[in-house]
């Protein structure tokens, strides 16, 4: 298309020579410059992620102390094969996964109810907004001191308030289930608003003809909702699904606040896969374990993001 | 639900309804006294952590550990912020915090904005394929870069200085969809020919044309931008001590057993949250709006 020379005069006197050289200095600037443009996200994306995400897997073969972090001495796989012997490991695997689903299944499914009441006409819709949103701007540290205070169990308001309904104060932090519900409970609070407005700016721009074709069809309320809505959220609902779980894969400020130490409790009752790759790589000064620890995150995730497409193309042709 | 009805009828013939809604067929309904009743306890339920984090700092420990908790406000907020801003250094991390989350906000945007502009509007080979690998990049997690951050760091003597925790966040991928997707529809193809055909280099362009039409969306993406980075926890608490902290950084500092007063402890979560709820308190409804514009296509 911009092959060169087509366009500037073939005769190119003295006195225009300014003008072509302009010209050609603008062909130049139309064909490189979108490059130019997103260079510098690749450039930096390349210098703090690509680079980074390599160099893990390169340490990852090696034993790498803390303290000494420019020695790396030629181990093999053994970093991966230490990991699967420990029960710490299948430990923080288990809790990652558990704490994963109690804090996304119920945070998506009440976000999803919620975008559904914010979408009635509403008098101050905004402030319902904002005041759902707000949870978002509170950062996970703030969120989990106070957390840990109300989930407190001598004088935390939760154990009052089942106090008041006859129920025995429950040491949340150091049974596993108790933990995990605390912990999940705080992810719960920092994201159902969010995904509420997601969901509800998905659902704002399904087409209103849609809804009037089904109530054509004799369809009530609760039927259009769940045979026009929903499918008609379905690609925003695996997008928020895919997130949260990436979120909830890489789990960490939450659980390490909530008891105030790298162990996630005193029998490591709610470690995640983030706070284990933390207690090796900054507690027990051994980069390598860590660096294969963040490695078999990654290929966790990949799985799971493979799984999630096999099931949306599975949707996709059961849904036309 | 027949009486509230009724009033939308009267109303939307009283004010004339947003046109674009008047025609819509059941869906837009005015909400009745349930849906009210069950927005305002999740409302509750939103707010009321950080209502009690300010109730919580402005009493005292001792206050703290009797039962019922307090549910009012007592007199120890200004003391118990003035402990938190010395002993937990938390005067230094709202002044560092904004720093980090405002240089990466800045980049982020300018950036964004480029790439967002040449993805959106300009023709180049491999476009398509680069921008699926944007995408792509957001699913490499954090985790993956802490080490050989932290070896170059070392290196580089840069452990407790803040350009460790500036530099790896100055771009994102994210920014750069959310731009793109508000250019290819905000920004008309023949106002680009038409500055090009007056003779503006592409900077040119992108500074007289593109800025100008992209600003509402910069706007948006920057204070995302900065909410996120205000709230970066991982990376900073590994790159930096309690000498030189972010705001994140000064409140581990905290959980973590640095401070045993429980008020004063509260007092620090609420200083390092306050300028982002004055934020929220003033923007909250474009922030909102860019919340829902990005999610628009995921």
């Amino acid at each position: 298309m911009r092959e060169a020379g087509c366009p500037v005069p073939a005769d190119g006197g003295r006195e225009r020579s300014p003008e072509r050289r302009g010209r050609r200095r603008h062909r130049w600037d139309a064909r490189f410059s979108p490059y130019a443009f997103v260079a510098p996200f690749f450039v930096f994306f390349a210098a703090f992620g690509l680079f980074p995400l390599l160099y893990t897997g390169w340490a990852s073969l090696h034993k790498v102390s803390l303290h000494d972090p420019t020695r790396m001495e030629w181990v093999g796989l053994h970093n991966f094969s230490r990991l699967l012997e420990d029960d710490f490991f299948w430990n923080a695997l288990r809790n990652t996964l558990t704490i994963g689903v109690l804090s996304t299944v119920p945070q998506l499914l009440m976000a999803l109810g919620l975008a559904h009441l914010l979408h009635y006409r509403l008098r101050g819709s905004t402030f319902f907004r904002v005041a759902m949103l707000t949870p978002y701007a509170t950062s996970v540290a703030a969120a989990t001191l106070v957390f840990t205070m109300l989930f407190g169990r001598d004088y935390g308001m939760i154990n009052w308030g089942l106090g008041l309904l006859g129920i025995e104060h429950i040491d949340w932090e150091n049974g596993t289930w108790t933990s995990q519900l605390a912990v999940s409970s705080i992810v719960v609070w920092r994201w159902t608003g969010y995904n509420a407005l997601i969901y509800l700016a998905a659902m704002q721009a399904v087409p209103d003809d849609l809804y009037e074709s089904a109530a054509l069809d004799g369809a009530n309320r609760r039927q259009q909702f769940l045979h026009v809505t929903i499918p008609a959220l379905r690609p925003t609902i695996l997008f928020t699904v895919v997130v949260s779980t990436i979120g909830a894969t890489q789990l960490f400020g939450e659980p390490l606040l909530f008891g105030g130490s790298q162990t996630g409790g005193g029998s490591h009752q709610y470690q995640t896969l983030g706070l284990y790759l933390y207690e090796q790589g900054w507690f027990d000064f051994q980069l390598g374990r860590a660096s294969a620890i963040a490695w078999t995150m990654f290929l966790l995730l990949v799985v799971i993001g493979l799984v999630n497409w096999l099931i949306a193309r599975r949707l996709n042709s059961t849904g036309k | 639900m027949l009486p509230t009805t009724a009033r939308r009828r009267a109303r939307g013939a009283g004010t004339g309804a947003a046109p674009r809604r008047a025609g819509s067929a059941g869906r837009h309904l005015h909400a009745g006294r349930l849906t009210y009743g069950i927005l305002l306890l999740f409302t509750a339920g939103s707010l009321f952590p950080l209502i009690w984090t300010a109730i919580a700092a402005s009493r005292n420990n001792q206050r703290l550990a009797e039962t019922p908790p307090p549910f009012w406000f007592g007199g120890n907020l200004f003391s118990n912020m003035a402990t938190a801003w010395q002993d937990a250094n938390m005067g230094k991390a709202l002044l560092n915090t904004t720093f980090v989350a405002g240089s990466i906000a800045l980049s982020t945007v300018v950036f964004a904005t480029l790439a967002g502009y040449a993805f959106a509007k300009l023709r180049f080979r491999a476009k398509n394929a680069l921008l699926m690998t944007v995408i792509g990049t957001m699913m490499v997690p954090p985790q993956l870069s802490v080490v050989p951050l932290f070896m170059a760091i070392a290196e580089l003597e840069w452990t407790n200085q803040l350009q460790a925790v500036i530099l790896p966040m100055m771009v994102n991928a994210f920014g750069v969809f959310f731009m793109r997707q508000y250019l290819v529809h905000a920004l008309p193809t023949e106002l680009i020919e038409a500055a090009r055909v007056d003779g503006a280099h592409s900077l040119r362009v992108v500074w007289h044309v593109v800025f100008p039409v992209a600003r509402p969306a910069m706007a948006v993406l920057g204070m995302l931008t900065f909410v996120l980075a205000w709230n970066e926890f991982f990376w900073p608490i590994i790159a930096l001590t309690q000498d030189n902290p972010t705001v994140q950084v000064a409140l581990t500092g905290l959980g973590r057993g640095y401070i045993p007063d429980e008020s004063v402890i509260m007092a620090g979560a609420l200083l390092g949250t306050l300028p982002l709820l004055l934020a929220f308190t003033v923007f909250g409804k474009q922030i909102v709006g860019g919340v829902m514009q990005g999610a628009v296509k995921g």
